[in-house]
């Protein structure tokens, strides 16, 4: 197997756009990150296109064989991967062991989703046609009412509070003000959402005990990567970011078959293999993307991983240790909560901010300063598929 | 041209007598202050040039309801609607968001429009609240009637306040009025009406003295801009 590095990224910024297609969107950031990589559209062999919601909300398949006839890259291989809001972090795997066997040179890998076009109910209902479909959905189970369970449960188990959720909410949105790819640029108080009696209004419910600026926004957006041989890379121009590691793991479908529905498995899993394939420990990490749909899974997330032990995760938020500067900074760009969550785009945003972070390419009030390893934790499902890579910055 | 005063007097409405709204100061997600009050009826070419640029913005209706509140407010400054009133809601003195409305009469009230020109603060939430308030609790009316020019404003009255529809033709020409009733008020109150009374003196004398329209540019982006949600 080859060592694959990251030789161009691409980013759209993600928000409610009104005036572009799905096609649009993904057309974008494939041409940024073809421009990154200095690559023009000669050289790629092959293209994987994450994306969850095309058939449904755009009435649109084979969406990768339409992108790559758009961007001009015919012959090129093409397919689309679909695998819930882990189709992006599926999509760079597939990407990553084309190039790995051999088989491809240059590999294009973007994820997209356009999800403001219809209400938000409808966004909502076709988020839980991941869940299962006869113990679960017909019963009018979402998404946000299974982060609230499992919300209550880790209050309960763990002594997580509304104060803990909102010291992550704010930390992200903080972020997201400084982040211009994020779609909620706009810092929040804990006075305006927790402490003033005004929150009521300004930060109500969505599935109690979870509250409005617990949830990420629903967001159009599309992010890229260009994936070739580690040898090839170490000729350009830019410092190559090895894909050191990755890993992938499911668990149950449904949430109350598992012994201890606090338990992440999938988690722990994926960052595991990803570790170990990457010969790194959690504390050799210096930034991480965590998938933080909901202010909890944050949390969850943090402690599943191994950067604190379980119950520690809520503390440590609110001790500030994962804040810019912090022990160990997370969602640095603002995570799912302010720069937006086009579910398929998601996966593949966590390894272009990584990118940007490796290459010590961002402003000062968002670089992790010297960072040289990075992970991201891409999570499908109510946590049943999830991938995690993890990135380094080669020295050349 | 002078106005003939004499004709005037004709085609002027007459008025009921309105209860004054007490302005109240709001504390915003971002914790920002926004200050609630009543405008007067002299400041209404500064609000009209705030509605302006929106009435350009097809984006969530805000052309129909920025053209239709730029009338109303205009004939509420020429004296051709009866018993209107209008809130604003000012941060930093800036206007955020004007509503409008008008007693019927002593126990009727009518929603007109509801404006935020900012957007993502709930101002459109808080500005609503703030004019059902003023129909139930100041004006001391037993309904208000309602009707959503878009989708994001059924969602906020309709089901937030769970309104119950009526056959009544509403004066916007649209649908059959909702209605809000004193008892779905004081229902929905606890968890839709907020704001501290009595406003701090600073912060009201600030907004009085100090109205200030963003520019046209701003208020594109801010309700019509890649970030809007």
């Amino acid at each position: 197997m080859r060592d694959v590095a990251i030789i161009g990224v691409g980013m759209i910024p993600f928000g409610r756009r009104d005036e572009d297609s799905l096609m649009d969107l993904l057309a974008y950031a494939s041409l940024k990150a073809l421009d990154d990589a200095g690559l023009g559209d000669k050289s790629v062999n092959a293209v994987y296109v994450g994306n969850m919601g095309g058939g449904i909300i755009q009435h649109q398949t084979a969406i990768a064989s339409s992108l790559v006839d758009r961007l001009s890259l015919l012959p090129a291989a093409a397919e689309t991967v679909e695998n819930g809001p882990a189709s992006g972090g599926s999509a760079v795997k597939n990407g990553l062991l084309a190039v790995a066997s051999g088989y491809y040179d240059y590999v294009l890998v973007v994820g997209g989703e356009k999800m403001r076009e219809v209400t938000g109910w409808k966004a909502t209902d076709f988020v839980s046609t991941m869940t299962h479909p006869e113990v679960e959905y017909p019963y009018g189970v979402t998404l946000p009412g299974m982060a609230g369970m499992f919300t209550r449960l880790y209050m309960e188990k763990y002594g997580v509070t509304r104060e803990h959720l909102t010291a992550v909410a704010i930390k992200n949105q903080d972020m997201g003000a400084l982040n211009p790819y994020a779609h909620v640029e706009m810092s929040i108080s804990r006075e305006g959402i927790l402490d003033s009696p005004h929150s009521v209004v300004n930060n109500p419910p969505v599935a109690d005990p979870l509250h409005l600026y617990d949830a990420c926004p629903v967001s159009d957006g599309a992010a890229a990567v260009i994936l070739c041989p580690l040898e090839i890379a170490k000729k350009t121009g830019k410092p190559p970011v090895l894909i050191a590691g990755f890993g992938q793991a499911t668990d149950t479908h449904t949430l109350q078959e598992r012994d201890d529905p606090t338990d992440l498995k999938a988690v722990s899993l994926a960052a595991k293999q990803a570790f170990e394939m990457a010969k790194l420990k959690p504390a050799d990490i210096h930034v991480a993307e965590l998938h933080d749909a909901f202010t909890i899974l944050e949390i969850a997330e943090s402690e599943h991983v191994g950067f604190f032990k379980k119950g520690e995760g809520a503390i440590a938020a609110l001790a500030g240790k994962t804040k810019l500067g912090g022990q160990i900074p997370i969602n640095v760009s603002g995570g799912l909560k302010a720069r937006g969550h086009p579910v398929g785009a998601t996966g593949v945003a966590q390894v272009v901010e990584i990118t940007f972070q490796l290459r010590h390419e961002l402003p000062k009030n968002r670089q992790v300063k010297g960072a040289e390893n990075g992970l991201t934790v891409n999570f499908g499902g109510f946590g049943n598929n999830v991938l995690a890579f993890v990135l380094r910055r080669v020295q050349q | 041209m002078p106005l003939d005063m004499e004709l005037e007097a004709v085609l002027r409405p007459p008025a009921l007598e309105m209860k004054p709204y007490p302005p109240k100061v709001i504390t915003l997600a971002n914790g920002k202050k926004m200050v609630v009050r009543e405008a007067k009826r002299e400041e209404v070419p500064t609000l009209l040039e705030a509605v302006h640029p929106t009435l350009f913005i097809p984006r969530d209706f805000y052309d129909i309801v920025g053209a239709r509140l730029y009338a109303e407010l205009l004939a509420w400054y020429r004296y051709r609607v009866r018993n209107e009133y209008c809130l604003v809601g000012q941060i930093d003195g800036y206007l955020v968001g004007i509503v409008n409305g008008r007693m019927v009469d002593e126990k009727v009230g009518m929603s007109y429009h509801t404006l935020a020109i900012d957007r993502g603060l709930r101002i459109g939430a808080h500005l609503f609240a703030a004019k059902m308030e003023h129909h139930i609790e100041y004006l001391g009316q037993s309904e208000v009637l309602i009707v959503a020019e878009s989708p994001i404003g059924f969602r906020r009255w309709m089901i937030e306040y769970g309104l119950e529809p009526t056959e009544i033709q509403h004066e916007l020409g649209g649908p059959d009025s909702y209605r809000l009733t004193r008892e779905m008020y004081f229902d929905s109150k606890p968890r839709l009406v907020v704001g501290d009374r009595p406003a701090p003196r600073d912060l009201l004398d600030y907004a009085l003295e100090n109205v200030f329209v963003a520019d046209e540019e701003t208020i594109n982006v801010k309700i019509a801009g890649l970030k809007g949600r």
